[in-house]
């Protein structure tokens, strides 16, 4: 049979857009490896925009800050081995109800540790509402976060887009 | 002579003697099928109009509308005929989204309450698909849609979308697919899960699963499923063979995620049908497909794809009235 084909951070194809009327950048297209491949370790990029909703990628490489948001996130890993840690806060909710998106959180936070899930390529983790978590990465990687647009989240598309 | 066949409301003649299919009506359209194709029939300026397809790809087509509850906006089955869901009402038409039909005036739309056009399609479904044909499967997995009838294949087509409220897998969610096989054409997927270690007394509170796993055991092809739910924000991967049997005409603007292999997207104006672009996706693309325009993929490999919807309840108002852009990002 053929192989399954799926990209990395050091092998990947970028794909391409045949024009027969209107331009390019109407679908705002990148590759998320490519993406990945040229941002700073855990910097949010959005490559998927739907009015507040986005899809981020990350490039997994060493280990990120903690993390908290006021709503369910997930996090699905695209190349590398990566473990998110999980903390519940002591204090309550880190991150106030009306605030959307990831909020990045200034060094630990106190609580109790809840464990972690060691996910290679194509798994998929919850990042509950009410945890704080923070990624490491056993080996350097993609990581595409489902979320809201939120005060890390990074848009550079004419950087990013085919145009 | 038409009869009420037990399903609440659907029109449709006993079964013809050399076909042995029947022939249904919905409002003013009447949909008959013979050995190689399925008619619709619709009127037009004192006129009746006619149009056919390949049984097999309107069937495909069919089951998507059905397993997808009439989905988002338009769902065309080919250049001429389709659905548009108005969510409690549909539209079924001919000609209505194709330039050439629109300007002779041979256009019809009329509008179903969602219960009678589900209602007469499924029954339709159920009366043409023979034994031995899965419209939902690629054509190298299941047998021809061909010939006089013989049997059924109802279990082939009551699947439905997967409806998910957070994740698969967690307690009261839709369930993983561990008894389900590996699909022939994605054998060499990994079939590891996450390692979850929780400390004590958070059993149960961490969740993770191998969503290439879950995909690599999808069934049927072309089927946004969801698997995560972020508010309003829902992925929906789906494993993709042949081609997209319907040419999809979005009320609001969603996303394509290639998670492996290629699909090729042919992308048309919305409303008139013109070619617009060719789209060439590879593992790690991503793309928005604008809120004006229609899409159908191939994929000649079995190949998994995110598609992500905004199910936000007020966003086709919101395009058609301009209040929002077609494209989602200005560069």
């Amino acid at each position: 049979m053929q192989q399954t084909w799926f990209g990395s951070l050091d092998n990947f194809r970028k794909g391409s857009i045949e024009i027969i009327k209107g331009k390019p950048e109407h679908y705002a297209m990148s590759n998320v490896f490519e993406v990945a491949s040229r941002a700073q370790p855990y910097q949010k990029v959005v490559v998927g925009k739907n009015l507040k909703y986005v899809i981020e990628t990350l490039r997994a490489e060493g280990s990120s800050p903690w993390f908290a948001a006021s709503h369910d996130e997930f996090a699905v890993v695209l190349d590398g081995e990566i473990d998110v840690h999980f903390i519940k806060p002591s204090g309550g909710p880190l991150v106030d109800a009306k605030t959307e998106g990831t909020v990045r959180l200034d060094g630990q936070p106190a609580g109790q540790p809840m464990g972690y899930v060691r996910l290679r390529r194509g798994h998929q983790a919850l990042l509950p509402t009410g945890a704080a978590y923070r990624f490491e990465a056993v080996t350097k990687g993609v990581l595409l976060v489902q979320t809201i647009l939120g005060q890390c989240s990074v848009e550079k598309w004419a950087e990013i887009c085919i145009q | 002579m038409d009869k009420v066949t037990g399903l609440q409301n659907v029109t449709a003649t006993e079964p013809d003697p050399t076909t042995g299919y029947r022939i249904f009506h919905l409002g003013d359209f009447e949909f008959s099928r013979d050995a190689y194709f399925a008619t619709v029939k619709w009127p037009a300026n004192g006129q009746t109009r006619s149009h056919q397809m390949h049984a097999d790809d309107f069937l495909r087509a069919m089951m998507r509308d059905v397993a997808w509850g009439f989905f988002y906006g338009w769902v065309n089955f080919d250049e001429v005929i389709g659905t548009r869901n108005h969510y409690g009402k549909v539209d079924m038409y001919a000609g209505s989204y194709n330039a050439s039909y629109k300007d002779a005036g041979i256009d019809h739309t009329q509008q179903f309450d969602t219960p009678l056009i589900m209602a007469t399609f499924k029954a339709i479904l159920r009366d043409w698909v023979n034994e031995g044909f899965d419209p939902f499967a690629a054509p190298e997995e299941t047998g021809s849609a061909f010939g006089a009838k013989h049997g059924d294949n109802i279990a082939a087509i009551e699947r439905t979308r997967i409806a998910t409220k957070r994740m698969p897998g967690l307690e009261g969610d839709s369930p993983l697919r561990d008894d389900l096989p590996v699909n022939r054409q994605f054998a060499d997927v990994v079939q590891d899960e996450p390692e979850i270690h929780a400390e004590p007394g958070f059993e149960g509170a961490l969740h993770a699963f191998s969503l290439f796993k879950y995909l690599s055991r999808s069934d049927v092809t072309w089927n946004p499923s969801v698997t995560s739910v972020c508010q309003q924000s829902l992925f929906c991967p789906t494993t993709e063979e042949f081609v997209l049997p319907v040419f999809h005409g979005n009320d609001r603007v969603e996303w394509f995620l290639q998670l492996s292999d290629q699909i090729i997207w042919d992308v048309a104006d919305k409303d008139s049908g013109e070619p617009r672009a060719r789209i060439t996706m590879n593992a790690g693309d991503i793309a928005a497909m604008p809120a004006d325009i229609r899409h159908k993929g191939y994929s000649q490999k079995r190949s998994m794809l995110l598609v992500w919807e905004n199910a936000t309840p007020d966003l086709p108002k919101r395009y058609e009235s301009g209040e929002l852009p077609p494209y989602p990002i200005q560069i």
